[in-house]
């Protein structure tokens, strides 16, 4: 039995290494001098003489903190703006009654059967000719409000008991606060989900910024790296500081909430 | 006052709403999908059967772009490389993420540490894991330094310039980057397998393989056709890992390029043949949309079964 789990915890540390090693090279060549030899054999897994040289001289060469701050508020935005409209769209669609909720039903999951990739072209031809081709508000829109966050809150809503709502109703609540004070602090951990998928979702996007941004200026960061490879492919370790500085939020980010992340993952399994 | 009381009595459940208010909560929503879904999609059809470029025209011209790709290499190079991507992404995706999730399942000290650390390469953008792995697999790169090390190859392999071993390359990085996912998605469905079957099938002798492929494949084969639909999916939209590993060129002489890149390809520049990308998006459009179809109806045949 005790050599079962030393094996399990052998096989679980190999796996391990092989998950998060890259990173761990990546930060290791990031942290390594213009005088250590990044090219050595034995590979040198820890650099001689750390030094956060590389963070300052990758802003001089590539604005990467500009870039940074397009992408953090392009995932705001992101992230307030699916978290309130699909709430919004949401709590309409499972708490309230009206002619047309199949029609509305309907647009979202076509929405969701649509693929991003298949409607770039005619995307960019509508942002062009709103006048928007080159900024960040266009690169918000597509995603601001997804389908499928809409859908999830539906789902959220519904699991609700009329009876806190009926409640309201009869102390003369209209249907915004029974939104904003009941219903919406029910569901918190749907709107977490939501809000923490926006946030990587429009952080980590590339097609779309890539085709829609064309200045420097208003590049996010996953386009100012990928320019930063072509532009000074020459240094590594550049590269590597660029990419820590574009990796970093996103796993700290994670970490902190993989609590939640995973009870997630385990409420869903009990309900399955 | 009687009224009230009767109206609470008769249990209507929620007042009922001026008509306009749903509409209200709906139309951030409803506008941003319908704008920038629908209306495009629509577009797109529409555009598929015009000439229309960067720089005007749009007359309709009938089924002439998809006549146009039954001539066109490119086309092909693109159709055969997508599809490649979905045969040589799927099996590891179905497979490796299940005996990941099997490995993790067990609550053993720590266990948290390593689901998390495994999830790590999900989290992390596209353009991120694709700079990583060019760094790994340059020629004078990590993965080539230690088997020259190692004395195993004497040249380094040209796992970024040659237009095989590229596209390898990229499928390991799509497959490297998706076992986290997956591997939650099962966690969740291993959850749902009773654990008496299993303490049954202990007592009667069934040793773990048996009892993995007697008990675990068939309660969970309808979440293995889901992923196997994703990464299918998913699979056949490839774009960024092809382009980023390439150096943005799509492989030597772009003999890597995928649907995707083809359809970027055609439709930027000043010279951008809009109407032919809209006929290549409506192709990847359709054909996805197959792939998931077929993926559910072989999934409703299993359920009956």
């Amino acid at each position: 039995m005790r050599i079962r789990l030393v094996l399990r915890y052998l096989v679980l540390v190999a796996v391990l290494l092989l998950a998060i090693g890259p990173f761990l090279w990546q930060l290791s060549t990031s942290l390594k001098g213009v005088g250590e030899d990044i090219y050595s054999y034995p590979p040198a897994f820890l650099p001689s003489d750390p030094t956060l040289a590389n963070f300052g001289k990758v802003a001089d060469v590539v604005p990467v903190w500009d870039f940074a701050l397009n992408s953090l508020m392009v995932a705001s935005a992101n992230v307030v703006l699916n978290c309130l409209g699909a709430a919004m769209a949401g709590y309409a669609l499972s708490r309230m009654r009206f002619r047309g909720r199949g029609f509305a039903v309907l647009a979202f999951l076509l929405a969701l059967l649509v693929p991003g990739e298949a409607i770039l072209v005619s995307l960019f031809l509508m942002m062009r000719s709103l006048n928007l081709a080159d900024t960040l508000v266009a690169v918000v829109l597509p995603g601001a409000i997804g389908a499928l966050n809409v859908l999830l809150m539906r789902n959220a809503f519904s699991a609700l008991p009329a009876a806190v709502e009926e409640a309201a109703v009869i102390d003369g609540a209209n249907a915004w606060q029974r939104f904003t004070r009941i219903a919406l602090p029910s569901v918190k951990g749907s709107v977490a989900v939501v809000a923490i998928f926006s946030f990587m979702f429009s952080w980590d996007d590339f097609l779309w910024p890539l085709i829609v941004l064309s200045n420097p200026e208003n590049y996010t960061l996953t386009i100012g790296l990928n320019y930063l490879k072509g532009t000074f492919a020459l240094d590594q370790r550049l590269v590597a500081a660029g990419t820590i500085i574009a990796v970093a939020p996103l796993i700290l980010m994670f970490v902190s909430l993989q609590r939640y992340f995973f009870r997630g993952v385990g409420e869903g399994a009990v309900k399955g | 006052m009687a009224e009230l009381v009767q109206g609470a009595r008769r249990r209507k459940p929620l007042k009922r709403e001026w008509w306009l208010t749903p509409w209200l909560f709906l139309a951030p929503g409803l506008a941003v999908v319908l704008l920038f879904s629908v209306y495009p999609f629509l577009n797109t059809v529409l555009l598929s059967f015009t000439n229309a470029t960067a720089l005007g025209g749009g007359e309709f011209t009938g089924a002439d772009n998809f006549a146009r790709m039954l001539d066109d290499p490119q086309f092909w190079t693109a159709i055969t490389n997508s599809s490649l991507y979905v045969v040589g992404v799927v099996p590891p995706l179905v497979i490796l993420p299940l005996l990941l999730a099997l490995l993790v399942q067990k609550q053993v000290p720590g266990i948290t540490f390593f689901r998390s650390a495994f999830y790590t390469p999900v989290v992390a953008s596209i353009v991120v894991v694709g700079l990583i792995w060019t760094w790994l697999l340059d020629s004078r790169g990590l993965v080539n330094s230690l088997l020259q090390g190692l004395q195993i190859i004497s040249e380094p392999i040209p796992f970024l310039t040659d237009e095989t071993l590229l596209l390898i390359s990229a499928m390991v990085v799509t497959v490297w980057k998706g076992l986290g996912y997956y591997m939650i998605i099962y966690l969740a469905a291993l959850a749902n397998v009773p654990k008496e079957l299993h303490e049954a099938a202990e007592v009667d002798g069934a040793g773990p393989i048996r009892r993995f492929f007697s008990i675990t494949v068939p309660t969970i084969r309808s979440t293995m056709v889901l992923v196997a639909a994703l990464s299918a999916v998913a699979a056949f939209r490839v774009f960024s890992e092809i382009f980023i590993l390439s150096g943005n060129s799509g492989g030597p002489g772009g003999a890597d390029i995928t649907l995707v890149m083809l359809m970027r390809q055609t439709a930027t520049g000043l010279n951008g043949d809009l109407g032919y990308a809209s006929a290549l998006s409506l192709v990847l459009f359709v054909l996805t949309l197959g792939l998931m179809l077929l993926v559910l109806r072989l999934n409703r045949k299993e359920d009956e079964a």
